[in-house]
């Protein structure tokens, strides 16, 4: 499974609640939606840095790396290729 | 405290019987295990059931005037009593016990319906006219007592819990939608409505007359502050003197009993402070409270170092999560509403520590963050005022981290995504709710869980529904002000007193008594000027300066720590949930209840079983959904106790 379907699957199931693939767009924004607040953001991180084995640090804890499924593909592309 | 229910044909509705009664007051057991009594006539039934606490002798109800023509039945206690008996046998009134509540039916005598303006007490009250044919019930300024009301096939029928009112309704019972979605909003419903569709309660301050077939109700108290910069304008110091005083009399006259009075003991500075009082005013209390094993959530030290100061004997209960997933149910039986916390469940074994202790009275410290300007909630509101003034301050960081230090995982950790949470409202500082906007918001995730059945049900905004209660003057208070009233009238009333007071207090057969919530406090405190309730961000600060003499500095300076209990962790163990859970919460138990979505529950129970549901929103939304479906396994299909361990 690609790292985009693994966190958006993610997300629908852990925030959204629902399978319904429909109900969430890659570039959507977390914020903007309502999805994520900063505590969920702190369990999208825990997620993150398990499953992908990545460390984030705090000062990468912000809305341009982690505020929707793209920009998370994005940030752990990056992170891997660091 | 005691039980108190009846029925009142208002329009053609049948004569009670003592049938009835007797079922109702059986209901109210709990509320009063010391006796029970009623009053009957053709147009009234009058039950009570009677936690002795005052005249043990001679005290007991229905109580009646001289010449037997007004009855009372009556929850609570007038605190005032000793000096109006005086005045009132001055003005010849004969008196027959020893007891507070025989005041009340001379008081009636003399002043009609505004006999209520002299009390000072918590009560809920039912007094009987025969001559007038007028039943008056009543409930106290604040709503420390309960009063529920329904009227059906001309018939008002009335108690102190809803439990009691079931047997004598001819609608089966029913979720009211409207109060489901006030509790996920509000913590609780809020205004008269109640879980149960066709139920009512009373208002705080609020008192019914029912008479010629008519049912009116009418404020004769609220909440008020200035709207012309009227605040004390005495130096901080007799200020500070002026509300210890105040206090201090507040204390001395809930301390009136004919049995021991205890006070609950948390470690923070509210119930330090009672403690210190009564131990001022000639007494040693014995003091009770709550342990956790969880070091984040214990206040052992603090409470050590309270006993310790004040030489009181002291008794602790510690509160397991394991005890608090086995207690959950009976708790809800006792709040007939559901629960977004798990908080009110060791309130209940902390009451069972004071009855096991062979006690039924204690003091104990709510009010204090309402009336005198404690809550996180106050300071947040001053912190997103400030970034709304000044949206580029370098300072909005470091004042956010200052928010919640207690916390392991909070809003504040996240910082650009702390906006989110803090920036509600942002927009419009001046808006009648911007204080409560994020936590209200924050609590609406659990409506996602709503079936698209049940969300078609909601016709009303349950802010809207706030805003258009609100008092004509609001909009003219300090905004600070504006806050507190809030805080009072929602989470105060309807949760902290109620779910999380009243009713844990009951469950045990223990009356609390709140010297904060003294009308004399509220009223004097509703002239400070919020800059001295809140310095900066120093809460309550006119009362550690009232106290600072009387208390350790490490008790007057701790940062204050909310009262928390375990939630999701409390009814999963190893990821496995209590088999009543996942009954429960099982697909055929949601889709029958009918008010949540199945799949939406079974992925948040996925989430939880995977230790993932770690934030404010997931605990809410389990507690929420769990206690309601609970709610209705008991009241709506008629289960009662079945869940309940003996």
């Amino acid at each position: 499974m690609s790292i985009e379907h693994q966190v958006k699957n993610y997300i629908l199931e852990n925030f959204l609640f629902t399978d319904d693939q429909a109900a969430l767009d890659v570039d959507e924004s977390f914020l903007a939606k309502g999805i994520i607040d900063s505590t969920g953001m702190m369990e999208v991180i825990y997620f993150l840095e398990d499953k992908f084995s990545i460390k984030i640090d705090d000062a990468e804890m912000i809305p341009e790396n982690l505020d929707s499924v793209s920009s998370i593909v994005s940030f752990i592309g990056r992170k891997k290729n660091a | 405290m005691c039980g108190i229910a009846g029925i009142h044909c208002t329009s053609g509705g049948a004569q009670p019987q003592r049938d009835e009664l007797l079922q109702m007051a059986h209901q109210l057991r709990h509320r009063g295990p010391d006796g029970d009594g009623y009053f009957i006539d053709n147009h009234v039934g009058l039950a009570h059931t009677r936690l002795s606490i005052i005249d043990l002798a001679t005290g007991s109800q229905p109580i009646h005037n001289e010449d037997r023509s007004i009855w009372v039945v009556f929850n609570g206690e007038i605190f005032n009593y000793v000096e109006l008996r005086q005045t009132l046998e001055a003005q010849g009134h004969r008196f027959y016990t020893q007891s507070d509540t025989e005041v009340l039916v001379h008081l009636y005598e003399h002043y009609g319906t505004d006999f209520v303006h002299q009390l000072n007490g918590q009560f809920s009250i039912a007094l009987w006219d025969q001559k007038q044919r007028q039943l008056v019930l009543c409930r106290d300024r604040v709503g420390i007592l309960p009063l529920f009301y329904a009227e059906q096939n001309g018939r008002l029928s009335f108690a102190s819990e809803i439990k009691a009112l079931l047997p004598v309704l001819v609608r089966a019972p029913e979720l009211n939608p409207l109060a489901l979605d006030q509790v996920m909003t509000f913590w609780s419903p809020v205004g008269d409505s109640t879980m149960f569709k066709g139920v009512l309660q009373l208002l705080p301050g609020e008192m019914l007359i029912a008479r010629d077939g008519t049912v009116r109700r009418q404020r004769y108290w609220e909440w008020r502050y200035p709207t012309d910069e009227s605040y004390h304008c005495g130096t901080v110091e007799q200020q500070a003197e002026e509300l210890r005083a105040l206090l201090s009399d507040a204390t001395r006259i809930r301390l009136r009993a004919d049995v021991p009075v205890g006070a609950y003991l948390s470690g923070g500075l509210d119930s330090s402070v009672l403690t210190a009082l009564i131990c001022a005013n000639g007494i040693q209390p014995e003091t009770y409270s709550i342990r956790f094993r969880d070091a984040q959530l214990d206040e052992g030290t603090h409470q050590q170092r309270m006993v310790e100061h004040l030489g009181v004997p002291y008794h602790q209960v510690e509160c397991s999560e394991a005890d608090i997933g086995r207690e959950f149910p009976r708790a809800i039986w006792h709040t007939e509403t559901p629960i977004l916390r798990t908080a009110p469940v060791p309130m209940m074994l902390l009451s069972g520590l004071v009855r096991t202790q062979g006690a039924k009275v204690v003091l104990t410290g709510e009010g204090a963050d309402e009336v005198l300007g404690g809550y996180d909630i106050f300071k947040e509101a001053k912190l997103r005022r400030f970034w709304a003034r000044n949206p580029n301050s370098r300072w909005r960081p470091l004042l956010l981290k200052r928010l919640y230090p207690y916390l392991e995982i909070n809003p504040a950790r996240a910082q650009s995504y702390s906006e989110a949470f803090f920036g509600a409202g942002l927009d419009a500082p001046g808006g009648p709710f911007f204080a409560h906007l994020p936590r209200w918001s924050t609590t609406a995730h659990c409506k996602q869980f709503y079936s698209a059945e049940f969300k078609a049900c909601l016709n009303e905004d349950a802010i809207l529904q706030l805003e258009h209660r609100l008092p004509c003057t609001y909009t003219q208070w300090h905004a600070f002000n504006r806050a507190q009233y809030i805080e009072a009238t929602t989470l105060m009333s309807n949760y902290l007193l109620c779910s999380q007071g009243d009713r844990m207090l009951m469950a045990n057969s223990v009356e609390g008594r709140f010297p904060y919530l003294d009308h004399r406090v509220i009223e004097y405190a509703a002239r400070i000027h919020p800059n001295l309730k809140m310095k900066v961000l120093n809460e309550k600060y006119l009362l550690k300066r009232a106290m600072q003499k009387e208390l350790p500095a490490d008790i007057l300076q701790r940062h204050k720590q909310p009262y928390r209990a375990p939630d999701i962790p409390a009814f999963f163990q190893d990821g496995v949930a209590s088999e009543y859970v996942n009954e429960l919460l099982s697909e055929a138990g949601i889709t029958r209840s009918g008010y949540f979505d199945a799949q939406k529950v079974s992925f948040l129970l996925k989430k939880i079983r995977q230790g993932r549901a770690i934030g404010y929103k997931d605990n809410m939304a389990f507690v929420g959904v769990l206690s309601t479906q609970i709610w209705h396994y008991m009241f709506v299909e008629k289960h009662g106790r079945a869940l309940i361990n003996h």
